[in-house]
Order: C-alpha cells, then sequence, then structure tokens
C-alpha cells in the first residue's frame, strides 16, 4: 500500500511534512502530468510510484503516463540516451526520425493536458512539438554536460521547445535557451529498500544470502561496470585484508554486455580463490535484501569512476553507515568528507580509509549518525515533494 | 499581557533552485563571474548559505569561500571571503563589489592563478523563494513563542534572513512585530542586535527563543 504523506512524520525532518501540506493547499485542484517511459526499472520511476498517488491525496490532479512505441522505437531513444550521456552510439538519422515520429503518434493518443507538464528523459521528450497547453517542463534525470555532440544538437531541438528544463545538479545540464532548474533526486525511507528491518530480520535476510555474520562486512552494492569500479573495490579490500578479518560482498546486477560480463567473471574469479569475497547478482527488485545488506554492512563503499547522480550513498548513509565514495559529482553532494564517510580517488586511497575506519571504531557510529542526518535534511522523497510543489506554484502561479 | 491587532504570520519558505549558465574554474573566473551574474545569485551564494547549511559541516559563511577552500585549497583567500558578513551591507551591490575587490587584491599578490580539480567546477545559482504561511497566528508574546519554537527551520530563515536583506525589512520581521504590535521595544532591539552570521537556523531559533523566554519570565514576575 503507498504510504500517505502524514506517514512521513515519523521520519522526515520536523516541519517538513506541513510544510508539504501547506503548498499542497495553494496549488490545489493544479493539474500535474509526467509522462515517462516505463512504470519500472530506475530512481526516478519508483519516486513517481510513490509520489504520483502522494499528490492525488494532497489534492494536486496528479496523472503519469507512459508513451510506447515498437522494439525500433525503445533501441532509438536507448542509443539517444546513451550519445547525451557521453557514449560514442551509431544512430542513424532514420532511427532518429521513427523516435520523433513515435512521439508525434504518441502525442495524439495521450491526454497531455495540465498546468504542468514534467517530461522524464528521452523517449518522450519530443512530445513537446506537439504541446498544446500548460508550462513543459523536461526532467533529465542523467548527466548530459557530456553529450555526444551529434545527439546534443538534435535533442536541443526539443529541449528548446519546453519552457524549462530540471537537472539534478547544475554540473549535469548544458548551454540551454531555456532556464534550468536543480532538483536533486530523493530516497524513498518507506520503501522497501530503505524501511527499517529488525536485527532478526536482516540476520535472516543476509543469512539466506550466504553471508556469515563473523567478520566485519564491507558492501558495494551497484552495476557489475566499469563505471562503478567492482574490480578496484576488491583490490582495495585485499590492501585492508593484510591488516583486518573482513568479508566484502559485492551484490548487483550485471547487464548484457561483453563488458559487464569480462568483469563479472574477474570477480568470480576472485571470489573463487577468496572465501571473504563474496558476488551476489541479484534481481532489480530485490529491494529487501539490499536494505538487509546494507544494514548488515560495516562500511559500504560507492567507489564510483563515473556515473549520474546515483543514490546508493544515500541509502546506506540513511542506515547510519560510514561511506567510502569515490568523486563523482552526485556523491559530492551526499558524503560530506571527515563527517559521514569519505570521498577517493584511487584503490589505495579507498583501503586507507576503510582501515582508517576499522582502527577507530567510534569513527564508525559517528559519522553513520551524522549521515542519517544528512540524508534526512535532504534526500528524502518529503524534500522531492516540496520541490515539485515549489515548481507548481512558481511555474503555474 | 498585551494582545496584537495584527496577530503575526510565521511565513515558511521553499527554494527553487536554478542554475545560471556561468561557471568558473579557477579563482580569476570567479572574480570575473562574479562581477556579471545578477544579485539574485550573489544573494543565494551569500544569505542564502544560511538556508542550506546544517551545523554538521564546517561553516564558511558563504558558498564563495566554501568552494575556494574545499575544491581550490586557497585557503588564505577562503579565509578572507569567509569573514565578509553579509549582513553589514546596505545592498547586494556592495557586497559583491567587496567580494571582488578581495579576490582582486589576493590574485594581484599571486604569480599564478589557483585553480580547482578537474570537475570541481563553481556553478552559479540562483533561487526562487515560494513562501508558505505556517502555524497558528500569534497574537500575544507566549502565543508568539510558542509558534517560534514549532515552525519550520525555513520560517526562521524567511523572518530573520530574507526579510531583511532582500525584502528591505531591515529589521527583521520578528523585532519589527514585537515592535508595532505589542510596544516591546526593548524586547525587539535585542532580537534586531542578535548576530546570525556563521550560526546556523536552529541556533538563532534558540536565541531568539532564550531572550523570548526571559521577557515573558519578566513579565510574570
Amino acid at each position: 500500500m503507498t504510504p500517505q504523506v502524514d506517514d512521513y512524520r515519523q521520519v522526515a525532518p520536523p516541519g517538513a511534512v506541513d510544510i508539504v501540506l501547506k503548498l499542497a493547499e495553494r496549488v490545489r485542484g493544479r493539474r500535474f502530468l509526467h509522462v515517462s517511459g516505463g512504470r519500472f526499472g530506475g530512481g526516478p520511476a519508483e519516486v513517481l510510484g510513490t509520489a504520483v498517488p502522494m499528490l492525488n491525496a494532497l489534492g494536486i490532479d496528479t496523472r503519469w503516463e507512459i508513451i510506447g512505441g515498437d522494439p525500433a522505437f525503445y533501441a532509438a531513444a536507448r542509443a539517444l540516451h546513451g550519445a547525451l550521456e557521453g557514449a560514442e552510439r551509431a544512430i542513424t538519422d532514420e532511427a532518429l526520425a521513427h523516435w520523433a515520429e513515435m512521439n508525434r503518434i504518441n502525442a495524439k493518443k495521450l491526454d497531455l493536458r495540465a498546468d504542468l507538464v514534467l517530461v522524464h528523459d528521452v523517449p518522450p521528450a519530443a512530445l513537446v512539438a506537439d504541446r498544446a497547453e500548460g508550462r513543459w517542463l523536461w526532467r533529465c534525470h542523467f548527466d548530459a554536460s557530456r553529450a555526444h555532440r551529434r545527439g546534443w544538437s538534435f535533442m536541443r531541438r526539443f529541449v528548446d521547445q519546453y519552457d524549462a528544463a530540471v537537472f539534478s545538479l547544475p554540473e549535469f545540464g548544458r548551454r540551454l535557451g531555456v532556464p534550468q532548474y536543480v532538483i536533486h533526486p530523493s530516497i524513498d525511507p518507506l520503501s522497501d529498500k530503505n524501511r527499517e528491518l529488525s536485527a532478526r530480520e536482516v540476520a535472516a535476510i543476509v543469512g539466506g544470502l550466504g553471508v556469515a555474520p563473523d567478520k566485519p562486512l564491507l558492501l558495494q552494492v551497484g552495476p557489475f561496470t566499469r563505471g562503478h569500479d567492482p574490480v578496484g573495490v576488491v583490490n582495495a579490500y585485499r590492501l585492508v585484508k593484510k591488516h583486518h578479518e573482513v568479508r566484502l560482498v559485492l551484490a548487483g546486477t550485471a547487464g548484457d554486455d561483453a563488458d559487464s560480463r569480462e568483469i563479472l567473471a574477474d570477480l568470480r574469479e576472485a571470489a573463487a580463490h577468496d572465501d571473504d569475497v563474496l558476488v551476489l547478482e541479484l534481481p532489480p527488485e530485490a529491494h529487501v535484501q539490499i536494505n538487509a545488506l546494507q544494514r548488515a554492512a560495516t562500511i559500504v563503499l560507492h567507489k564510483t569512476v563515473r556515473e549520474g547522480f546515483g543514490l546508493a550513498a544515500a541509502e546506506a548513509m540513511w542506515k547510519a553507515k560510514p561511506v567510502v565514495g569515490g568523486v563523482g559529482a552526485g556523491l559530492v553532494q551526499q558524503i560530506i568528507p571527515d563527517v559521514t564517510g569519505y570521498r577517493v580517488h584511487s584503490v589505495e586511497g579507498a583501503a586507507f580509509r576503510i582501515r582508517h575506519l576499522l582502527n577507530n571504531p567510534e569513527l564508525i557510529a559517528r559519522f553513520g549518525t551524522a549521515g542519517r542526518e544528512h540524508i534526512r535534511r535532504g534526500f528524502l522523497i518529503t524534500r522531492h515533494l516540496t520541490d515539485y510543489l515549489a515548481l507548481l506554484i512558481h511555474l503555474t502561479g | 499581557m498585551r494582545t496584537a491587532e495584527h496577530p503575526f504570520v510565521f511565513i515558511g519558505c521553499v527554494e527553487l533552485r536554478q542554475a545560471l549558465d556561468r561557471q568558473a574554474r579557477d579563482e580569476r573566473e570567479l572574480m570575473d563571474r562574479l562581477e556579471e551574474v545578477p544579485v539574485g545569485s550573489v544573494f543565494y551564494h551569500t544569505h542564502g548559505y544560511f538556508l542550506r547549511h546544517r551545523p554538521l559541516t564546517t561553516a564558511w559563511g558563504n558558498d564563495f569561500a566554501r568552494w575556494v577552500a574545499v575544491e581550490v585549497r586557497d585557503l588564505a583567500l577562503a579565509e578572507r571571503l569567509s569573514v565578509v558578513d553579509p549582513f553589514e551591507f546596505r545592498g547586494l551591490d556592495e557586497l559583491r563589489e567587496e567580494m571582488v575587490t578581495i579576490i582582486h587584491d589576493h590574485l594581484r599578490r599571486l604569480g599564478t592563478v589557483p585553480r580547482a580539480d578537474e570537475g570541481a567546477i563553481f556553478h552559479f545559482q540562483q533561487s526562487h523563494i515560494v513562501q508558505v504561511a505556517l502555524g497558528p497566528r500569534a497574537s500575544t508574546l507566549a502565543e508568539f513563542r510558542d509558534g517560534l519554537a514549532a515552525v519550520d527551520a525555513s520560517a526562521i530563515y524567511f523572518h530573520m534572513v530574507e526579510a531583511r536583506a532582500r525584502l528591505g525589512r531591515r529589521s527583521g520581521d520578528f523585532a519589527e512585530w514585537l515592535r508595532t504590535s505589542l510596544g516591546l521595544d526593548a524586547l525587539a532591539e535585542r532580537i534586531e542586535r542578535l548576530d546570525t552570521y556563521m550560526t546556523n537556523l536552529e541556533r538563532v531559533r534558540a536565541r531568539v527563543l532564550s531572550i523570548v523566554d526571559e521577557a515573558l519570565e519578566a513579565q510574570d514576575a
């Protein structure tokens, strides 16, 4: 059952829920439409799944439409998304034209009437060409700052037709002819991934995954990709292991590409020679398992080389764990060095900080407490609702 | 106990952030961009710092000083910028001028321009403040005290910082209401003189509450 906004009083900062209620009073009855490429997978869809019913309960007439298409449409949207994230992609003019055409067809089918229309990411981005009423915003959830030139010049034709764009960080945006607002992503503290679990539940779930509770646990949760550097994490663990009896768990999903398979094979090879290294390939919906692993961990690692905002650090900090993370822009917002964890630039740096924490266990508790408070103040879904309502008020009067 | 004809309405606020197409990679660019950004951006990175700053982190007083300290690692300039108290200036252009002069003076003494690490660019922003009335209205000093104790911290920012620095109400809303609606001039003056710089909103709240409590005790006596 979807939680109601009042349920968040127990976890949100004092006064935060009241602000949400008061802001909602100002825009009661206003029509707010979200359009995205799907209802499942990824943080943005998870947030919408919770936020849309809550906004309706607050009196905002909120809908969530999904754009549809054939396999060629999804392939073109994926390729364009990759190019906008800076990857080299072979996209033909025909594929881009098909993507735009499918948007036109969807525009005729979908009910796009609203006071504020928030179009999420790439698949539905061209709907704006058929906009009729209300204010339109493009919500870009990824880092577009290093977009491939051809992909961006194609996309910009559409983005400039919006009234504004919304990015997760100022550094994720690009030069545009429209205002750019900044809204950080958030975590839902009452979702399966973040809700409280009893010590007994944690022990049962983690035990079921084959993780024994006999040693301090180092954990990294994330895809088995080069961007998340799981091999670097194994190397850092090996440096730590010379001095401390610890166990490393790498939990995540593997992609279909050759690169991911190669990394997973390397990790399995490492695990085969060391009983204290566990590689857990989990399905995307293994939220409770991830929750339990994070709660069982002593130190959580998030050694990304480059990614979008990423909220794995925030999720771990919400469970009062110190985080040793990389230097991605999202981590700069989440990790306060020497207060909630450390940001490191190398395998050696990660090992050094882990050893420092293990040798000074009082820091583990102190960083954990500070981290939970930092996330409570800045990264919960109540703050996200506040931002959405502020957008509604600011843009629709 | 005196009752105000016009009750005090606590206003909370939400900051909708907007990125500007202005960045700085080094201290010279910081100075150049600072000269040309809208005054709203100067406000966001100085006075607005108090809305976002949490007691968890080291206080640098404003975003410019924090960036120079943390990302450029030029502590001499960071210290000089952090000591600039934005509440001492009559206007944002005057505040901007002071910041620019400090950076210019600092750069004149250096052979090279200190630069931030790769990826640690300073992005100029500004914000739109969305106001929202909160909680029950206060007609007496006791009601004011109860409301102040319970209200969201953004209301402290709105009435003590935003009202003074951007909305031209130089005394701040708390002092102004206590003086004009309850005739409590001495109490108003004490609140007006509170140093809101280099602290956080919860501490400001605690200080105002402490002063109001003293006044309430004196009234009861």
